[in-house]
């Protein structure tokens, strides 16, 4: 089977600091890391592999050059091999233009079976890209998978998360799928294949490898603007509620019935 | 988008014509840069390297675009729970109702799959002028490719002006299917919806980064404008059942109805009465809990209040609940009108699941805990010892 996870690169958040005065969190500074969920989809493409030996997995990413650590990284895990999407021509894309620009790149790669994606990115949260590439490909889509329980080389039994509880299907394929975090802790790195994330020279495809319309990509390709951008206005105070225990859960009781909140 | 160069700033210096990687820009014959937009791929460098700040960013188009004017109305997409429609529905509605009164367009319900008359009523009372039901039943089963299919038919039949669905696990992927097909813009969970004339833009304002930072966002150049909205955040109509509506029934073309996914089985979650996406109030635990057996503590409080049970990462990672119940960065976004932190040390990652909730109750022994930055109420003592009071008192009010 041949699979292609999409990877981003994200701001770490657990190392951004509060802002004690306006309680945003600051941003500079932190490093970059890997989408949380693309290590979970990133782990999904491996017990895929686990199953069916012949497998192989391929990492893509659109992002700034340093994007290629994120890539290492995944490899490092045990994706075969990764190709970074880096142009400036990509920048500022929307999630319709990153989706235009994942699924030429899963074009040129060819004979795609599977394409897994995080759930969400923890930047954007937007949860469109997956279901954007799908639609650009015209692939059968399965979004929130928490559990793959049966493997063919054509069909997958998946598990799907939803706000009713689990949904079952059978997916035939080629199609896309996205991850969620009930698919089980992504794996550490080995020593091999962390030598193999050193060694490993990751192509980098720019509009011209992937056959990509400028029109349709970066800023230009992009439907939506950001016209502005502020920070929500918080609450006030901790209002500490002193006492023993009972008292304290009476007096607590009691603020929330006269603020009607119960 | 597109770039241009505001002349009155303008020195002629020619740093933009040297910067520029595509070779868009050259002087005209009175000194002044002249941008080639064929070439110009907006990249931004020329802005930031212009010493006097005379390139800006346009809102205009870049070419004459398509007669958007045949593009009118609002339409919300319906999606059903359990068997009914779905709340976030009825708060649509009345978002898209307010809406109306600027744009003086109907809003149109489109409901995927059969619906009682009963049903249709509600929708109309809730603010539909009309309803349009596909009535195919294979609508009812849970494939994002059937429906996005029936509602592309539809779209293009109406070519609504803007469409509104849930930021649900329905509605997201099924808008973004459609976007793509129309190739236009479509802004996740939005918290926030307005319209400015005379453009008739939508203005869709969301929350980025966990709720630390709000962006507002608009798709000027495309149609139809599409957003998700975050459930429980819109407030529903009060039901006028003199309201009048057209109603539609139409099916959708059988070919739109074969999905080559086969849908097996819906298993429900059953460990809480309450699901966390549309609780008013939430009682999350976390590893101040201790050990699974004690998260029986975290339901009784939650049951007695009506609410559904969260909780932080590590009670989900060490199996005491499904993952389903985790809050958080990877677990679920809430903001219900109350959340109870029991036992958690409120880590950033748990904040950016819950700290845009209404009220925020923290119960932790340490009061020097992170979750207080973010909490309305805290009450500072050992939950073993609280908790279990917290349930007395409530017992007491409610008798
Ligand atoms: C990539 C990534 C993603 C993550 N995603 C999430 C996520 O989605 N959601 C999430 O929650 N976390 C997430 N985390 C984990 C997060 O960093 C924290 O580790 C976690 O939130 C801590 O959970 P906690 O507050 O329950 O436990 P702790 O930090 O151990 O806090 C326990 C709290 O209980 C209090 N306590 C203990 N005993 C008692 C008692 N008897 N009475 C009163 N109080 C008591 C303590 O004072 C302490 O404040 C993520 C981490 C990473 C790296
Ligand atoms: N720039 C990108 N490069 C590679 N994959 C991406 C990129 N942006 C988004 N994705 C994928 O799409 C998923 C959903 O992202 P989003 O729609 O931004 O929330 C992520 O988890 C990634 O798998």
């Amino acid at each position: 089977m041949k699979i292609v996870v999409c990877v981003k690169q994200v701001p770490d958040i657990s190392q951004a600091k509060v802002d004690p005065e306006t309680y945003t969190i600051i941003r500079t500074g932190v490093d970059a890391v890997v989408n949380p969920f693309d290590l979970y989809a990133v782990e999904a493409a491996l017990q895929i592999k686990d199953n069916l030996p012949q497998t192989k997995v391929t990492a893509i990413s659109m992002g700034p050059p340093q994007a290629e650590a994120a890539l290492k990284e995944v490899i490092s895990m045990g994706v075969d091999d990764a190709i970074l999407l880096s142009s400036k021509h990509f920048a500022g894309s929307d999630t319709l233009a990153t989706s235009y620009v994942l699924s030429k790149a899963i074009n040129q790669i060819k004979d795609v079976d599977l394409i897994i994606t995080g759930r969400q990115a923890i930047d954007g949260d937007t949860a469109q890209v997956g279901p954007g590439i799908a639609a650009h490909l015209n692939l059968p889509l399965v979004t929130d998978v928490n559990g793959i329980v049966e493997i063919k080389p054509d069909e997958l039994k998946i598990k799907a998360m939803t706000e009713e509880g689990y949904l079952y299907y059978f997916l035939p394929l080629p199609a896309l799928i996205s991850i969620g975090k009930g698919i089980g802790e992504p794996r550490m790195p080995s020593l091999r294949n962390k030598s193999r994330a050193r060694k490993a020279i990751i192509p980098v495809w720019t509009p011209e490898e992937i056959d990509a319309e400028y029109q349709k990509i970066g800023l230009k390709g992009s439907p939506t603007q950001v016209v502005k951008i502020f920070t929500p206005e918080v609450g006030g105070e901790v209002l500490f509620i002193e006492g023993e225990p009972p008292q304290q859960a009476e007096r607590m009781v009691e603020i929330l019935g006269q603020r009607h909140i119960i | 988008m597109s770039i241009k160069v505001v002349i009155d700033r303008c020195v002629s210096c020619g740093v933009c014509v040297k910067e520029c990687p595509v070779a868009a820009i050259a002087m005209n014959e009175e000194n002044l840069p002249e941008i080639n937009l064929d070439k110009c791929t907006l990249c931004g460098i020329c802005i930031d390297k212009c010493p006097t700040g005379a390139i800006v960013r346009t809102h205009q188009a870049q070419k004459a675009q398509e007669d958007y004017d045949q593009y009118r109305g609002i339409m919300v997409v319906a999606e059903r729970e359990d068997g009914e429609i779905a709340r976030v529905t009825y708060e649509l509605l009345g978002k898209a109702t307010r809406l109306s009164t600027h744009l003086k367009q109907p809003v149109t319900a489109v409901h995927l799959g059969p619906a009682t008359d009963q049903e249709v009523r509600e929708l109309i009372a809730s603010g539909a002028d009309r309803v349009i039901i596909v009535e195919n039943e294979e609508l009812n089963i849970p494939l994002v490719g059937v429906r996005a299919r029936a509602l592309h038919d539809l779209v293009v039949d109406e070519l609504p002006e803007i469409i509104l669905a849930g930021s649900t696990s329905q509605g997201r992927p099924l808008l973004s299917k459609l976007a793509v097909k129309f190739q236009t813009g479509l802004t996740a969970d939005c918290t926030g919806l307005d319209v400015e004339m005379p453009d008739r833009h939508l203005l869709q304002t969301r929350p980025a980064w966990g709720g630390s930072i709000m962006a507002t966002i608009l798709t000027a150049h495309n149609r139809p404008q599409m957003a998700t909205v975050r459930p429980r955040v819109m407030r529903r109509l009060k039901p006028d059942y003199n309201r009048k509506g057209e109603v539609i029934r139409i099916k959708t073309r059988p070919e739109n109805v074969e999905d080559p996914v086969k849908f097996i089985e819906l298993i429900k979650e059953s460990t809480s009465k309450v699901r966390l996406d549309n609780a008013d109030i939430i009682v999350s635990g976390g590893r101040g809990i201790k050990s699974p057996d004690n998260f029986t503590l975290i339901e009784k409080l939650a049951n007695l209040l009506n609410g559904a049970v969260g909780s932080s990462r590590p009670p989900v990672d060490d199996g005491w609940i499904d993952h389903a119940h985790q809050v958080g960065q990877t677990g679920r976004t809430v903001a219900p009108k109350l959340y109870v932190a029991v036992g958690i040390s409120g880590a950033i990652q748990h904040l950016v699941g819950m700290q845009s909730s209404e009220c925020i109750v923290a119960i932790n022994k340490d009061q020097e805990a992170p979750i207080l930055k973010v909490a309305d109420y805290a009450i500072i003592g050992d939950l073993f010892k609280v908790v279990p009071e917290m349930i007395k008192a409530l017992e007491k009010r409610q008798q």
